[in-house]
């Protein structure tokens, strides 16, 4: 079983892996983490059990910030990520969307002081699904297709 | 419950005891002035968008109680015209003054400026977003006409989808189990937003089409300008703004306990024979308004607790 999936998309001795990302979201997961020189694997739209389709990313060498996972964490919520040292899963966990969101997404509304101004931006999350935050400055409230990532 | 150092930035900002506290300082400075209360202190207002009513207000509420002013009313004169940030002017400003007030164009600049100094700030208005004084003294006519905040029949009617100041309203009207009646045409209606807020909090609302249907069943009825410079396409506007005129011969089976308010400037929409009768209150609101801007200056100073 496991054979499997190392196939579909091929394994990587030391790094992370991204899994069950919503297929829309696969690419922006890539352009977020804005990666120079790692190498990447991508597979998008593999039959999953838990949710139809997925996607599913494997860069090597690369430990991902708390920051990166947050932004993750906006976009597909039910991600599952692992670090993989000498070829084995060595750390395994579930993404959490946190209750705020610090300095991770850039206000849509452009008449928002952070638009104008280097402030870092913050947002409460109201309600997780479907996504709806405010903006702690201009107290807008925005759902998830006016979410722009930094 | 200390206001001392307080920033007043945004009603949601403010717990039901926290309003009814101000509202009972603002009546106590009614009944009793105190031209000595803040002798010595000063106040900046940095309005960096024209406005005279609140700016006038402020400064007339620091004055009559013994306070000084400083500051600008208009960014072009300001050093944001050099380019200086917002927060590089109340940095500086601060070294100024004890407290400041303030009006920006620009959404969050209030919160901003609160966040970059050690003093209090008072919102007086931060674009389409928040303008807590309003609010406040709205509550206050409310409060001095009714002899109560909770569970009155509020109607608020014209530009509901724009209007910043409905909207502050009826969520501070939350706290109060207030039931909502909106009257506005379908293209300035209240937004969904906020009623989905109403909705979650369980507060009675209904929406309406003419003024009629709700005038003889309310205690506050709350008139607004519909804001011509808020319509993209004038068309739109000509369409909309004759609506809403209110005449003195619509209040015949009014109950008698029924107050008009208007953030004021009116245009068209109260008829000026209105003016002259018993439910007309919005020029003692403005005049109300100096009350709550000196019972949250001496408050946030630290000078009543
Ligand atoms: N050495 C490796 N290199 C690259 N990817 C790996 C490696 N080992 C495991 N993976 C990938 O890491 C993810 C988690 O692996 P694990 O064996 O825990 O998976 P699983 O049975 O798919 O669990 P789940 O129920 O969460 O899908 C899978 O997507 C798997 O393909
Ligand atoms: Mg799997
Ligand atoms: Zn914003």
């Amino acid at each position: 079983m496991a054979q499997d999936k190392v196939q579909r998309v091929s394994a990587i001795k030391n790094g992370t892996v991204i899994d069950h990302i919503p297929p829309e979201a696969t690419f922006k997961v890539l352009q977020i983490l804005n990666l120079t020189n790692e190498s990447i694997t991508v597979g998008n739209n593999l039959s999953s059990k838990k949710m139809g389709l997925k996607g599913l990313v494997k860069i090597s060498n690369k430990i991902l910030t708390k920051e990166e996972l947050n932004k993750i964490a906006v976009i597909a919520p039910h991600a599952s990520v692992c670090a993989i040292k000498d070829y084995k899963v060595k750390n395994k966990f579930q993404l959490k969307l946190p209750e705020i969101l610090e300095n991770i997404i850039t206000c849509f509304n452009p008449k928002c002081i952070t638009r104008k101004e280097e402030v870092p931006t913050k947002f409460y999350v109201m309600k997780k699904r479907p996504l709806k935050i405010r903006c702690h400055y201009c107290e807008r409230i925005f759902k998830k297709s006016e979410i722009l990532i930094k | 419950m200390d206001f001392k150092g307080k920033s007043i930035i945004s009603i949601r900002d403010l717990s039901r005891k926290q309003i009814l506290r101000i509202l009972e300082v603002a009546g106590a400075l009614e009944q009793n002035p105190k031209p000595e209360l803040l002798k010595g202190r000063v106040m900046a207002t940095l309005f960096f968008e024209p406005s005279t009513r609140t700016r006038l207000s402020f400064e007339s509420a620091m004055e009559r109680l013994g306070g000084k002013v400083i500051g600008f009313a208009d960014a072009n004169i300001s050093s944001t015209r050099k380019g200086e940030s917002l927060r590089d002017t109340v940095k500086t400003v601060e070294n100024y003054s004890d407290v400041i007030a303030m009006r920006h164009p620009l959404e969050g600049t209030a919160r901003l400026a609160s966040e970059s100094v050690s003093i209090p700030v008072l919102n007086g208005g931060d674009g389409a977003n928040q303008h807590p004084t309003q609010t406040l003294l709205d509550l206050y006519t409310i409060m001095k006409t009714q002899g109560k905040l909770d569970r009155l029949k509020v109607a608020m009617v014209g530009d509901l989808k724009y209007g910043r100041t409905v909207h502050s309203l009826a969520i501070a009207l939350t706290l109060f189990g207030c039931q909502m009646y909106f009257v506005a045409p379908d293209s300035l209606k209240m937004p969904p937003y906020i009623t989905e807020e109403l909705k979650e909090k369980g507060i009675r609302y209904s929406e309406h089409g003419e003024i009629e249907e709700v005038i003889d069943k309310v205690n506050i009825l709350y008139m607004t300008r519909i804001q011509k410079e808020r319509f993209p396409d004038p068309s739109e506007y000509e369409k909309v703004k004759n609506v809403y005129v209110l005449k003195k011969d619509m209040l015949t089976n009014a109950k008698g306990n029924l107050r008009i308010l208007h953030p004021l400037p009116r245009v068209n929409e109260i008829a000026t024979e209105v003016d002259n009768t018993p439910y007309a209150v919005y020029f003692e609101q403005a005049r109300n308004g100096i009350f709550v801007r000196q019972a949250l200056l001496a408050l946030v100073l630290g000078a009543v607790k």
